[in-house]
């Protein structure tokens, strides 16, 4: 498989939110708008992109035994470090995001594509990967992020398209997470089977 | 190169390199970003105080911490900027700060922080504003009945959320009254219990004038030459 | 009174999943029969409570004692996933009926992001140990009443003739957004309940 498919694979054919359904938490919980769903995704990316990378580098070091703890501690390492790099030059996104942040370590996606890919791949093409999984992530939250956005506030990435009055608050609450995603899913199912 | 065996050896060995470099790593980069955080954190307050002074420039010149932090009050050259909290909004507690002049005319106010809902109870943050529907500013909350226009007042609430508004108005309410008893009170104090933001908050607005005159430092120690100046406490 | 009002808003009013949106994985991976929800939801308040107890005990006489505080995330989870495993140990060897019971969703707990959420909440919300556990307790109680009834509407759901592009997880995630609806019926409870056993 060349780096290009790789890359494609994680934005379409297994798209982690809508194919794979995996890290449903950050995805339902940080999109009460387009742009706070894209931070969450970029953030994810960044600690993807990194865990890959270290993982496919020392994956040969690592005994089979202790295989799942090790990665655990790359992993929570680098998000430790975005943590602590977010708090210190983009605190703003860092107090809407909150909790989800240190949550990316439990994120299923990130330990997914250690163990699926990057335990069996090189490092370039585990970077392919993690960009690939990160930006299929990020658009797809990007994207729930600006439907409830558009359906709750009539804003886009804070623009104006509608007056306030006429959206539907629903979305941007809990429950419209929840309806938004399960629509969308059915259009991407709807998608890929044509 | 061909992968390390499961032996009992091997397995604590990986396992002890890998969290010992990432301890170090962590704890290097936490030192890199341990300053820009504080500064962060001082710099927002400062910011606050600014805004809802509604001036360009303005100096700490003392804070009093009432009751153990309900509500802290930062005078500063240019009015009074007083920080309170009501703990009776919809989704807990939601924490103001309201700039007065002089006389207690409010000049502006910020939301700190709130659990409301979004789309109704947030709206707090621009609907007291001015020109807003519930305009408070330029109002007195001792000539002014700075209540819900529901039960008796002059202040219309937020579309929805007259719980949020009324929790709001309750704690600028509380931030004039401790505003009015740190006028009488001048020399409290109770500024030794100021937290640590707060002191990080005095440090940066009186940075500038610290490294000129040391005794201008409020704080313990002042450091450093004009460019590199730290103002800080022990 | 105080801890009651805690166990009712961690339940109904803020629960854990259908308005802090932690634990979704499990919620929507294991709720299609109601037996394998209720087993679940009882590995969760088991792993849990144990889980904010010694993190607790971590956090404050470890990490806070040694101004380790950034060591924070790396340290809960290595802790939680140490904890499964060994609570997986311990129950098969001290009750085998609660292991037969348990233990397939004891490897899938470490994931469950539930379990590192509040354990981080705990901290950030300066509860003390008793507090903390009544609230991470509470918080488990309500994630097994979520993915009980959720499951129990699921199984309903599989007799139903569903349009073919939302069958599976869309029209799941239909459902549970009605249920959240429902669930922000409760919304206000706690600020009425905390006057009528004069709290405030």
């Amino acid at each position: 498989m060349n780096n290009f498919k790789v890359l494609m694979n994680g934005i379409i054919k297994e798209n982690p939110t809508f194919v794979l359904l995996l890290g449903m938490c950050p995805t339902l919980g940080t999109t009460s708008s387009a742009i706070n769903g894209m931070s969450m995704g970029l953030a994810t990316m960044f600690v993807l992109i990194l865990s890959n990378l270290v993982i496919s580098l020392i994956k040969n070091l690592i005994p089979d035994m202790v295989r799942i703890p090790s990665f655990i501690v790359v992993i929570a390492s680098f998000v430790t470090l975005l943590q602590m790099l977010m708090q210190a030059y983009l605190p703003d996104i860092y107090a809407t995001l909150g909790l989800f942040i240190p949550l990316i370590v439990v994120n299923c996606i990130i330990l997914g594509r250690a163990e699926a890919f990057a335990a069996k791949n090189g490092p370039v093409a585990s970077i392919f990967d993690g960009i690939g999984m990160g930006l299929g992530f990020t658009i797809a939250l990007t994207l729930l992020g600006a439907v409830r956005e558009i359906l709750g506030t009539g804003k886009l990435f804070g623009f104006t398209l509608m007056p306030e009055e006429y959206g539907m608050l629903v979305f941007v609450l809990a429950p419209g997470a929840f309806i938004a995603l399960g629509y969308l899913i059915a259009i991407v199912n709807k998608l890929r089977s044509n | 190169m061909k992968k390390l065996e499961s032996s009992l050896l091997n397995m604590a060995v990986v396992l002890t390199v890998i969290s010992v470099i990432a301890g170090g790593l962590l704890a290097y980069v936490n030192g890199v970003t341990e300053g820009p955080i504080q500064e962060i954190k001082a710099k927002a307050l400062a910011d606050g105080i600014k805004a809802v002074l509604q001036a360009d420039e303005a100096t700490v010149q003392q804070v009093d911490t009432i009751d153990g932090g309900v509500a802290i009050v930062y005078k500063t050259d240019k009015g009074t900027a007083v920080q309170a909290v009501n703990n009776n909004a919809f989704g807990g507690s939601i924490k103001v700060l309201v700039g007065f002049d002089a006389e207690g005319n409010i000049l502006g106010y910020n939301v700190l922080e709130h659990a409301e809902t979004p789309g109704l109870g947030a709206k707090a943050g621009e609907w007291f504003q001015k020109g807003a529907k519930g305009d408070i500013i330029g109002k007195h909350p001792a000539k002014n009945n700075l209540t819900v226009s529901k039960d008796g007042g002059e202040v219309d609430a937020i579309t929805a959320s007259t719980i949020t508004t009324r929790a709001f108005l309750g704690a600028v309410n509380s931030a004039y009254q401790a505003y009015q008893g740190g006028a009488v009170d001048a020399n409290s104090s109770a500024t030794q219990q100021v937290k640590e933001v707060v002191k990080d908050a005095v440090d940066a607005v009186s940075k500038a004038a610290c490294c000129g005159d040391p005794a201008k430092c409020e704080a313990n120690f002042c450091t450093g030459d004009k460019e590199n100046c730290v103002c800080g406490s022990n | 009174m105080e801890y009651l009002l805690i166990f009712i808003t961690a339940i109904f009013v803020n629960n854990v999943v259908f308005s802090q949106f932690l634990g979704i994985c499990p919620f929507l991976g294991v709720s299609k029969k109601v037996e394998t929800a209720a087993g679940m939801g009882a590995a969760v308040a088991f792993v849990l409570t144990i889980a904010t107890i010694v993190t607790y005990l971590i956090q404050k006489y470890v990490l806070d004692a040694n101004g380790l505080g950034y060591l924070q995330t790396i340290t809960f989870i290595l802790v939680i996933a140490a904890l499964v495993q060994m609570v997986e140990i311990v129950l098969k060897k001290v009750s085998p009926a609660l292991y037969q019971a348990l233990g397939v969703f004891l490897p899938l707990i470490t994931t469950n992001c539930c379990i590192l959420g509040v354990a981080i909440l705990v901290i950030q919300k300066q509860y003390d140990l008793l507090t903390g556990v009544v609230y991470a307790f509470s918080t488990a109680l309500g994630f097994a009443l979520a993915l009980i009834v959720f499951a129990g509407i699921r199984e309903q759901l599989s007799l139903v003739n569903v349009p073919k592009g939302m069958q599976g997880m869309s029209i799941a995630l239909v459902v549970a957004g009605l249920l959240a609806m429902a669930f922000m019926g409760f919304s206000g409870v706690d600020g009425g309940l905390s006057v009528l056993f004069g709290l405030k």
